[in-house]
């Protein structure tokens, strides 16, 4: 075993959380992720493996929601999966074996940030920062969006007043920070 | 002071005293008056001063309408110029200054202006500055800058913040008065979800200022109640204080919301401003109508106001304009006014009429004829009757309410470039043509002008606009007056009658512009101004299309209307901004050993949104340079590592990865063995240099394709299009990593020895020689990558391991390398050691530069198809005398080589014509001791080792310089195979 520490998104040794009144701002560092992306002629196989995992396959704009992630769409034939990283640190690795050929994986864990954002004033929060139909998204639904100029999922959790944003890593502080503005201006 | 205009009744709250100041003096007003509301009720009628002659004015209108009470509302750094009055909620400690004016506002230095107006008449820019051309730009325009706007600006940073939201509903219902009130109740008992946004901070609309009922209540009571309904329904969405400013494509409005514009000072971190994107399905269109005005002579005296705008007042804010007010007017709606003032026990001093059927009265007497003039210097006094059998009465008046007809309130249906249709009955423009998609108009705003239609013009149209099946909800009952107007614009014989008050245009500026031909109604507003500024002509338009229309001797129709244009109103460029502004005008990136080089004391230099260490100064060092060179010569000297993570990182996968990198790069891709890297060169369809890099195989089906940070984007973008327009039958997936992994290139002739220390496996030459690429692992077991390529041209590697761990290994490398003193380095010497070992970069792949430029012709395969390849054939890129790229040295050691210097021959003229080249890039060698330069030079390859001059007219500088090798060091490549 390595000794190196990792930290988190935000530099911390710990995922940081961030309340207020009626939201509640927690950097989630407990998720591995891994893209996937059916390679051409193989797209029945992929989804055959995909149903195995997830259950069924992540329609466009969908995710198959299962604790604390599992997988959404990200473009055509392509996904995110994710899992616990406590017990899937090598996900990329885990998920080629099983898709073999079908597809093409590669690790993702180490690209994204994420936040969970709940509260009664999830809503009001999500209408400040970012263009997605917040008020009629259902549990599962997936959005690519901007938040302050950076590319992000907005992911629509099992709970009404949960969603999950993956944002690019390398500008969490950024992200961040205008999530907790924000919140701070509702 | 007594607020002695102050009536009983109204929508303000009586026993809530507000507190706030007017050009320095005390008032006291009520918790929902304006400012102007407050300032009437205190007796103020003289609130500014005009644009041009600098005449004094006061209020006209009650609305967001308002040319003349414009105001610098609040102080110090919250000062903002040009708020009108007549929007402005009162708040207390609110303070108030009036604008446009030297001296105080009743003794107006400038108001000498008036006295010249004959030579300041429309157009007087253009005739009078044109001569002698020389004063232009010394005297004419610094006086007419300073001269021009109106408000002046705090010039301090604005404290408060703004922020931009979005929205998303089914029906969007823009104006809370009946016919919007209406729609939302319809659309919003539905199901629908629905915006209900009004300007104003009260919804009602123009129910807020009558006094006739709706059903068994009055029309402000049966509004409170609708809203409270709405209220209590979960799909609707009120928003009072919120202007729809702009009709975008898609279904997409633009809004302000005001949310602490009423407030001293905005709650802390709570913005001032949203500026709302609304995305809709559709649209209803409720934004009233708004009353226009007659000119006749000297009709802007500070008392004279709009006749709807006198009744607001009076039925809102419980406010008389004075004790003694007369009305003109060619409609009825004039008569309402006067009637309900009297009503209040204002004075009525007559009702001026130019209708000879205009209906009597037995409270107050109705004259027929008009008003030819007014008098009082700093206020209305008397105003002059000219009747209808020719005689004149003077009527002694502090207040005169004007009533014009009303104008629907199209601008919104024009924002697509619809154009309005001509209503002969209301003598108006109304809604017509092609309207933004979604969009039905109702209420007044679409010529329904009394409160029963409005009422079912917007039950109807919430029905029409959602597709709603069934019968119109019950509708209260209330007034439905037919309108009676006869069309008056203005008053014979006048000189000084005045049409847009904001811009000081008369009537004799709008015939003066027809006489010397500014024909198109675009050019009249050019010209005289018309309809410019702040109101944007929305009480002056009308006036100046009727007189264009009659000295044309055409309709008003056939005249038509300049071009409508978002925004509705005034918008705070700060609303605009929103959150991107100063540290937050951009998003930072940060590599994850960001918080290891600031503990460094790293200078960080802003790379697109990266932010990267640029050197690492150590106690003593006084100036950048002596880091630098410090970091190049102890890189060179032992070990040196840089954070490279910012470079771009693309993962290419798929059965056909390889074919399609060798689709991509212009050399070959096919043939790279597993675990090889290659250096490669991309280039753009028409053979210019798009980006070069190293393209590692991973796998005989994968592998990491690397570019230069600036270029990690467009690099992408370019080979998703070639993955998906070009080649979609190929097997490739594309993916970016760069984020993903953390990556330090270790340089230097001790970097095996550190590395050694740290990874698991053998990175011997032999086991892992130049150009090799590994998935490897670190510290007993963490996976990462090495590659051995070198930018430095030492024995260098680069070694990655995901992004969380970036930081940790930074500091494995720095304890594992402390016997050999390793060093960290930052941009400049990495540009420094790749300069000295003859390494493009952007600088030199700018956009212009051919592979060939790069002495790189060859490694554009011609057996293959490759992008850009046939193109970088083409004649003009390979002429006899094409740019390329050299190494430069002083032929004095002490000589300058600034970037961005020319290159002449040793003898001959220096000019454009004569240029031999450019230096592209340029540092001090620490290792060679005096500045080395790259450089295009024409026909360079071939001229190694003459001798040239090197002009730079900008910094001064001219040195006599050698062409040499660009490969300053190590030109066998000796080193970085070691």
């Amino acid at each position: 075993m390595h000794d190196l520490p990792v930290i988190t998104a935000l530099g911390g040794s710990e995922p940081r959380v961030d309340v207020f009144d009626t939201i509640t701002i927690a950097e989630n560092d407990g998720v591995a992720f891994a893209s996937v992306a059916a390679r051409i002629g193989h797209e029945a196989a992929c989804h055959t493996v995909l149903k195995t995992l997830l259950g069924a396959v992540p329609e466009t704009g969908r995710a198959v929601l299962h604790d604390p992630e599992a997988g959404f769409c990200m473009g055509p034939d392509q996904w995110m999966l994710g899992a616990p990283r406590a017990t899937h640190e090598l996900l990329a690795d885990q998920l080629k074996a099983l898709f073999g050929d079908s597809a093409s994986v590669t690790e993702q864990t180490g690209a994204w940030v994420c936040f969970d954002v709940t509260g009664t004033a999830m809503r009001d929060l999500s209408e400040r920062i970012c263009n997605v139909p917040i008020r009629t998204m259902v549990a599962g639904d997936v959005r690519r969006t901007v938040i302050h100029q950076l590319g992000c999922f907005v992911i629509k959790r099992t709970a009404d007043d949960h969603i999950r944003i993956l944002g690019p890593r390398a500008s969490a502080g950024t992200l961040h920070h205008a999530l907790v503005t924000a919140a701070q201006a509702l | 002071m007594s607020q002695k205009n102050r009536l009983d009744g109204g929508q303000i709250d009586a026993s809530a005293p507000l507190n706030f100041k007017f050009d320095g003096r005390s008032y006291t007003g009520q918790q929902g008056d304006t400012l102007a509301s407050a300032l009437l009720a205190n007796g103020v009628r003289l609130m500014g001063r005009s644009f041009k002659y600098h005449r004094p004015r006061g209020v006209l209108t009650a609305g967001s309408e308002e040319p003349n009470a414009l105001v610098e509302l609040r102080t110090g750094a919250r000062q903002e110029p040009n708020t009108r009055a007549t929007t402005a909620e009162l708040f207390d400690g609110l303070v108030a200054k009036s604008q446009n004016r030297l001296g105080s506002l009743r003794f107006d230095a400038m108001a000498i202006n008036d006295r010249f107006s004959n030579f300041l008449t429309a157009g007087f820019y253009y005739k009078t500055f044109m001569w002698p051309k020389a004063f232009w730009e010394k005297v004419y325009e610094p006086i007419i800058r300073k001269a021009a706007g109106l408000g002046s600006l705090s010039l301090q940073d604005d404290p408060d913040v703004y922020d931009k939201g979005f929205l998303h509903c089914d029906l969007l219902v823009i104006g809370a008065g009946p016919a919007g009130l209406m729609a939302a109740l319809t659309a919003g008992r539905s199901g629908a979800s629905v915006i209900l946004a009004d300007e104003d901070f009260a919804f009602g609309g123009r129910l807020n200022g009558e006094t006739f009922s709706i059903g068994d209540d009055a029309g402000a009571v049966w509004a409170a109640g609708v809203v409270a309904e709405l209220d209590s329904l979960p799909n609707v969405r009120l928003m009072a204080r919120t202007t729809v400013i702009g009709a975008f494509d898609h279904g997409i409005y633009g809004a302000v919301e005001r949310v602490c514009d009423h407030l001293a000072v905005p709650d802390a971190g709570k913005p001032r401003q949203i500026l709302w994107r609304i995305y809709t399905q559709r649209t209803v269109l409720a934004a009233g109508a708004i009353e226009r005005p007659i000119a006749f002579e000297n009709n802007d005296r500070p008392g004279i106001m709009l006749g709807s705008a006198i009744r607001t007042y009076a039925n809102r804010f419980a406010v008389a304009a004075d004790k003694r007010i007369a009305i003109f007017t060619n409609n009825d709606d004039g008569h309402r006014t006067a009637a309900d003032l009297h009503a209040r026990g204002v004075k009525i001093a007559a009702v001026v009429d130019v209708r000879a059927d205009a209906p009597r009265s037995m409270d107050y007497e109705v004259l027929h004829g008009q008003v030819i003039d007014t008098k009082g210097r700093l206020g209305l006094t008397f105003a002059e009757v000219k009747l209808a059998d020719g005689t004149t009465r003077t009527l002694d008046i502090g207040a005169l309410g004007v009533s014009g007809g009303w104008n629907p309130n199209v601008h919104m249906t024009c924002h697509q470039r619809g154009r309005p249709t001509w209503n002969d009955d209301l003598a108006a423009f109304v809604p017509g043509g092609t309207l933004p998609d979604g969009m039905v108009v109702a209420g007044a705003a679409n010529g329904d002008l009394s409160t029963h239609a409005a009422l079912h013009g917007g039950a109807q149209a919430a029905k029409a606009a959602l597709g709603l099946k069934g019968r119109l909800p019950n509708l209260p009952e209330a007034e439905d007056a037919p309108v009676n107007l006869t069309p008056f614009w203005y008053v014979e014989g006048c000189s000084r009658a005045w049409l847009d008050q904001q811009n000081d245009v008369t009537v004799k500026d709008v015939k003066l512009s027809h006489q010397e031909g500014f024909r198109s109604v675009e050019h009249l507003k050019r010209y005289t101004t018309l309809g410019m500024a702040t109101d944007q002509g929305k009480t002056s338009n009308m006036g100046g299309l009727a007189i264009m229309a009659e000295l044309a001797g055409k309709t008003i129709p056939e005249v038509g209307t300049t071009i409508f244009r978002p925004p509705y109103t005034p918008v705070a460029i700060g609303a605009f901004a929103g959150r991107h502004r100063g540290q937050d005008f951009h998003p930072k990136r940060l590599t994850p050993s960001h918080k290891w080089a600031e503990e460094q004391g790293a200078v960080f230099v802003e790379v697109g949104n990266w932010l990267r260490a640029q050197w690492f100064p150590r106690a003593g060092e006084t100036t950048w340079r002596q880091s630098v060179d410090r970091e190049v010569l102890a890189t060179r000297g032992s070990v040196g590592v840089c954070d490279v993570t910012t470079l771009g990182k693309i993962d290419v996968q798929g059965a056909d990865a390889a074919a399609f990198l060798n689709k991509i790069y212009a050399n070959g891709f096919a043939k790279l063995a597993v675990g090889k890297v290659r250096y490669g060169i991309m280039l753009r369809e028409d053979g210019i240099l798009l980006d070069d890099g190293t393209a590692g195989r991973l796998a005989e089906d994968h592998f990491v394709v690397t570019t230069t940070t600036a270029n990690a984007l467009p690099v992408y973008r370019h080979m998703e299009f070639v993955r998906q327009c070009l080649c979609p039958d190929m097997d490739v997936q594309l993916i970016s990593t760069t984020e993903a992994w953390a990556q330090y290139a270790v340089a230097g002739p001790n970097a095996r020895k550190l590395l050694e220390k740290i990874v698991d496996q053998d990175i011997s030459n032999d086991a892992f020689p130049f150009m090799a690429c590994a998935n490897i692992t670190i510290c007993g077991g963490l996976r990462a990558r090495l590659f051995r390529i070198s930018f430095s041209g030492e024995l260098a590697f680069e070694i990655a391991v995901p992004t969380g761990y970036g930081d940790a290994l930074m500091r494995k490398i720095m304890a594992a390398g402390a016997e050999f003193d390793v060093t960290p380095y930052g941009t400049e010497a990495l540009g420094v050691m790749r300069m000295e070992k003859g390494h493009a970069t952007g600088n030199e792949l700018n956009g212009t530069t051919s592979a060939l430029n790069l002495n790189m012709g060859r490694m554009v395969s011609a057996a293959k198809d490759s992008i850009g390849s046939v193109l970088s054939r083409r004649e003009g890129l390979n002429g006899d005398d094409v740019l390329n790229q050299v190494g430069l040295k002083p032929i004095e050691t002490d000589g300058l080589i600034p970037a961005g210097a020319h290159l002449m021959n040793a003898d001959g003229p220096v000019d454009a014509a004569h240029d031999q080249g450019y230096v592209t890039s340029a540092c001090y060698s620490p290792n060679l001791g005096h500045a080395i330069g790259l450089a295009f030079v024409k026909n360079g390859a071939n001229r190694h080792g003459e001798q040239m001059r090197l002009v730079s007219p900008l910094t001064g500088v001219e040195t006599r310089v050698e062409i040499v090798s660009a490969h300053f060091i190590d030109p066998e490549g000796e080193r970085l195979r070691a």
